[in-house]
């Protein structure tokens, strides 16, 4: 959104030098000359050759109403004025725009008729609306897109076997995972342009993957496992991959799509749109489409007005908290849940409908989210009748529905659930009242998924009155960070689920004093953590390593917006988003806190590294991996130091080059500027100055006296 | 060493020039009156008044007697620098912006802004060596460029005029004729306006600063882009060390913006670099404003800076700086 922003902002300046008044400009009066595109590219040059009818024609904004009463003359005014009423309040049909064709010869209508509206949007929305429209018994509305006519028309009358294509076997859309040097990509969009790069850390560079302009309309996104790039279009979104660049792999028709998201397997992408109602006093019309990724069929969709679907949280857009659908399960894409008013809605993707034809029922329930790894629910049920009804977290196997575990919380304001990424633990920060109900202290209740009847723990920190400012789970590990405490400095502690003797409880590791932080990054192979400070603390670094309990480095990247680690945990990328307007761009760091190398980019929207499919070596054998990775080291390090050789040979060679050839032109222009001499001497009537003009640097000392001042010192003879 | 501050000017400073020898520094503000200061110590000598609207420029003659001023108030003055008297008014019909003594300080450029209905303009003036003979006929008057032309230098031999503004291109005219003899390509131009154009010591290249967030360096008879220095903000204003291959850039987010951002956001430093490698050396911090106005002292060794707050900053390099090494 930001880019048409800026875009704007250009035209308007743009329009104000040459004195045209755009508010009484027509747009729609540019032409351009015929074959000539001026250098604008369009967004998606592909999509007019494919379907030179779709968007060609022009004529999306034309409805076709049929199976209307055929009367004559006399009549016709009235039944006019019957159809205006009905369509003129979906809305706004031009002028001239209903147009009811009569037979020439009887003077009678012919049953259907044209209506033209001011957009396709309302054009549709008509469609969707009034179409099996009764009128009366024998006239049910038949209403279509005009557009769709010449589709029909062209349905051949015999039906003729499919072709059966031969197989051709598709590109190796993992091949990026392949990398020789075993780099990682990542994409950013900047101003009108999207690229795909590769992250060459060894030379402290990027190395351009592909690029193109106006890819996406308002942004990009990767699939959960990295396959697919997605980009979002007006008439829908697009999937794009493949070997060694990007083709589009599948489009999914969705009209004014707004948000997407992909299931954690990406099987599925869930697709969003919300559209203005007629009346401004209703809620939006929602519209999710659930299609297969790979066939790109509609799987399941979903419709409603925007309050069906903003229940519990708020955000996202026009109140819907997205996603709306929270995919569970593991990998598999088995199960999605939407939350509804007093139940959770469970779906299964086997046949895309309510597991057992039912929601789950819950009374009040606010708030769910799924472990990342089994089929397992929690939910959060918050105090009801002043106390007497306790508030409620519970945890729910599916498909079964089964209560796995449940816990009653006291006096509780809100509750935010937390998993760590194996599923194995589950942390639910409850903030009660103190008895006054003045005010409120957070607590911690953690569960323990994996071992016999979940034991529950409760933790409280040293100082139980700190607000919380994040928490976060080491990813895959046994340890979480918490920020606790008032700003300006808040205090950063480390637990673990672990203690020395392994006896399952929960310890405290360390308490980091007042850092300048609010945002917590961990690696994702865990023990390294970048405790941020984003926002008000303009960008604050410090790299920890959770083992050793040290910071590696602090550093700063002035303003930062946005921190990512790379799927490996090897590179975090630091970057200014467009929030701000001086800045813009990104830095690369090593997992240590070096910093490796510094892009700028002025309108910088995304920066997203490519996700990587989970490895498939077995935990022990990760282990024993890095157990000896000195004997693996060796050859990278040899690689290492020989790139480095290189890259300070080059450099050495480029200042060189660059000395040489400024040399020469230097030299040059001395002749020249000899050659001129007499006559610059003839304009400045005869004075000799050239010479002087080259000023040496020459040292002269110059003394000043400051003070002089005058002491009677008295003598002493010993 | 510690900058000398030097405050007089009231309102946003818009240039500074030091005159031949590098004893005398004068300094052009938004507050109608030219200073002049000491370069060495920063003490004030004196001001020209007489103008009746915001200062954009000034030159001084090679033998530093004569001072040419370009002004809001739609004139250009001709004042003795050593009494502060007016000695002649150029008039024109618009702002007059930019202003430059040719070799031999005979003739003098000065441009005019766009205003009503009129287009931006070069006028070439000849002057006096008896200002009592001065008259303000044009010899030759140059329009055609779209928008402000915010600099316009004498090429070598007075042959050439070099102009740059609001339009981001940088043009070569013949100084006899007033016909266009070079345009930068529009490939390797600046993108964004133009905002300050310095030559080189020998006149052999000059220094143009654009708020498309570049510096750049041109060949000043063929007009081919030399190098390309790449900055985080708006150039304001540039200036080339007449010792060492340095330059030097100065700049800022647009003043109407900084006050919605800490100081250190608006990146308000002068950025040294290096002129041939195109790689940054080092900065000097301390306006809180952006900086509008640079020059160096002939001798090289010291140079000052002219900021949106109003400040004059003198910088006398410390002995490590001419061992830079990198």
């Amino acid at each position: 959104m930001a880019s048409e922003v800026m875009l704007m902002n250009e035209i308007e300046s743009t329009a104000a030098r040459l004195g045209i008044d755009l508010d009484n400009f027509d747009y729609s009066s540019v032409k351009l000359p015929p074959g000539e595109y001026c250098g604008i590219v369009s967004d998606d040059e592909d999509v007019y050759h494919d379907d030179q009818l779709e968007f060609d024609s022009g004529f999306g904004n034309i409805i076709v109403v049929d199976n209307l009463p055929v009367v004559p003359r006399e009549k016709f005014e009235k039944l006019e004025g019957v159809i205006r009423k009905i369509y003129s309040q979906i809305g706004v049909i031009k002028e001239d725009g209903l147009w009811m064709p009569v037979d020439p010869e009887t003077k009678k209508t012919l049953g259907y008729c044209f209506i033209e509206y001011n957009t396709p949007q309302e054009a549709e929305l008509a469609k969707e609306k009034t179409n099996g429209y009764k009128l009366d018994r024998a006239h049910i509305f038949a209403v279509s897109m005009f557009d769709d006519f010449d589709k029909y028309m062209r349905v051949p009358d015999e039906w003729a076997p499919p072709e059966i294509k031969p197989y051709t076997p598709g590109e190796n859309l993992q091949k990026w995972l392949t990398d020789e040097k075993a780099r990682d990509q990542f994409v950013i969009r900047a101003g009108t342009d999207t690229e795909v790069l590769w992250n060459d850390a060894r030379q402290s560079k990027t190395e351009l993957v592909y690029k193109r302009a106006y890819w996406t309309e308002s942004f990009v996104q990767w699939s959960p496992l990295g396959t697919y790039l997605a980009t979002v279009h007006r008439q829908g979104a697009a999937v794009w991959g493949g070997a060694n660049t990007f083709n589009r792999l599948m489009r999914y028709a969705h009209p004014q799509v707004k948000l997407i998201d992909f299931s954690p397997g990406e099987k599925y992408l869930v697709t969003y749109s919300s559209h203005e109602p007629s009346n401004p006093r209703d809620a939006n019309r929602v519209v999710i489409n659930i299609f297969d990724v790979r066939t790109g069929k509609v799987m399941r969709d979903f419709k409603g007005s925007a309050d069906e679907f903003a229940i519990g949280g708020t955000g996202g857009v026009a109140g819907v908290s997205w996603p709306v659908f929270r995919w569970g399960g593991g990998k598999e894409d088995k199960y999605f849940a939407k939350l509804g008013k007093n139940m959770i809605s469970v779906y299964e993707t086997e046949t895309f409908s309510l597991i057992d034809k039912k929601s789950l029922k819950v009374e009040n329930v606010v708030d769910f989210s799924w472990s990342p790894t089994d089929p397992i629910i929690a939910l959060f049920v918050p105090e009801l009748g002043g106390g007497n009804q306790p508030a409620r977290v519970s945890l729910v196997q599916i498909p079964s529905k089964e209560e796995l575990r449940q816990k009653n919380l006291f006096s509780v304001s809100d509750c935010k659930m937390y998993w760590q990424s194996n599923g194995d633990y589950l942390a639910v920060k409850a903030d009660r009242y103190t008895k006054t109900k003045k005010s409120t202290y957070t607590g911690f209740e953690l569960f323990r998924i994996k071992e016999r009847d979940i034991p529950i723990e409760v933790l409280e920190l040293d100082n139980k009155n700190d607000k919380i400012i994040a928490f976060a789970w080491e990813p895959k590990g046994h340890r979480f960070a918490v920020i606790h405490g008032d700003n300006p400095r808040p205090d950063v502690s480390f637990y673990s689920m672990r203690t020395a003797h392994n006896t399952g409880r929960v310890s405290k590791l360390t308490t980091l004093k007042g850092k300048q932080a609010n945002a917590l990054f961990w690696s994702p192979g865990g023990r390294f953590i970048v405790l941020a400070g984003l926002k008000g603390f303009n960008g604050q670094l410090e790299f920890f390593n959770v083992d050793e309990l040290e910071t590696m480095a602090t550093a700063e990247h002035f303003m930062a917006t946005d921190i990512e680690w790379d799927p490996t945990g090897r590179y975090v990328a630091t970057s200014v988003t467009s929030v701000h307007e001086m800045e813009n761009g990104f830095n690369v760091w090593s997992f240590n806190g070096k910093l490796l190398y510094r892009i700028l980019k002025d309108h910088f929207f995304q920066f997203l590294w490519r996700p990587r499919p989970p490895s498939f070596l077995t935990p022990e054998k990760e282990e024993e991996i890095a157990r000896n990775l000195k004997k693996y080291s060796k050859k990278y390090e040899a690689e290492d130091q020989d790139v480095s050789m290189l890259l300070s040979e080059q450099d050495r060679e480029k200042r060189r080059m660059l000395k040489e050839e400024w040399d020469k032109w230097v030299s040059e222009w001395r002749r020249a500027h000899e050659e001129e001499k007499l006559e610059r001497q003839k304009l400045r009537d005869g004075e000799a100055s050239d010479e002087e003009e080259e000023y040496e640097a020459k040292e002269v000392e110059v003394e000043e006296v400051l003070d002089v001042s005058e002491e009677v010192l008295s003598y002493h003879e010993e | 060493m510690r900058p000398i501050l030097m405050k007089g000017h009231e309102r946003p400073l818009t240039f500074l020039k030091y005159n031949r020898d590098g004893d005398l520094l004068f300094s052009c503000a938004k507050d109608h009156t030219p200073t002049v200061w000491f370069a060495d110590n920063g003490e004030r000598l004196g001001t020209y008044r007489g103008h009746n609207g915001a200062v954009w420029s000034c030159d001084v003659s090679r033998d530093s007697t004569r001072l040419i001023t370009g002004s809001a108030d739609q004139t250009a003055k001709l004042w003795n620098v050593q009494t502060g008297t007016q000695l002649f008014t150029f008039n024109f019909d618009s702002p007059a912006r930019s202003v430059d003594f040719a070799i031999g300080d005979k003739l003098a450029v000065i441009t005019t802004d766009p205003f009503m209905e009129l287009t931006s303009a070069i006028h070439v003036k000849r002057i006096t060596r008896d200002a009592t003979e001065q008259t303000g006929e044009s010899v030759l008057v140059i329009k055609g460029p779209q928008g402000r032309i915010n600099r316009a230098i004498w090429g070598p031999l007075n042959s050439t005029i070099i102009s740059a503004g609001e339009d981001a291109v940088i043009r070569i005219w013949d100084s006899e004729t007033g016909k266009l003899l070079r345009e930068a390509d529009k490939e390797s131009g600046h993108k964004k306006p133009i905002t300050s154009l310095a030559k080189s010591a020998d006149g052999s290249h000059f220094l143009t600063g654009s708020l498309d967030k570049s510096a750049k360096l041109w060949d000043v008879r063929t007009l081919t882009l030399i190098k390309t220095y790449v900055t985080e903000r708006p150039v304001n204003a540039v200036a080339l060390s007449p010792l060492l291959d340095h330059v030097v850039l100065g700049g800022g987010q647009d003043a109407s913006a900084v006050t919605t951002t800490d100081h250190r956001a608006g990146k308000f430093e002068a950025k040294f670099y290096d002129k041939i490698l195109q790689e940054e050396i080092g900065g000097v911090k301390g306006h809180f404003g952006p900086i509008n106005a640079l020059a160096f002292n002939p001798d090289g060794k010291s140079f000052s800076s002219g900021g949106e707050d109003g400040y004059v900053r003198l910088h006398h390099f410390d002995p490590d700086y001419f061992n830079i090494k990198i």
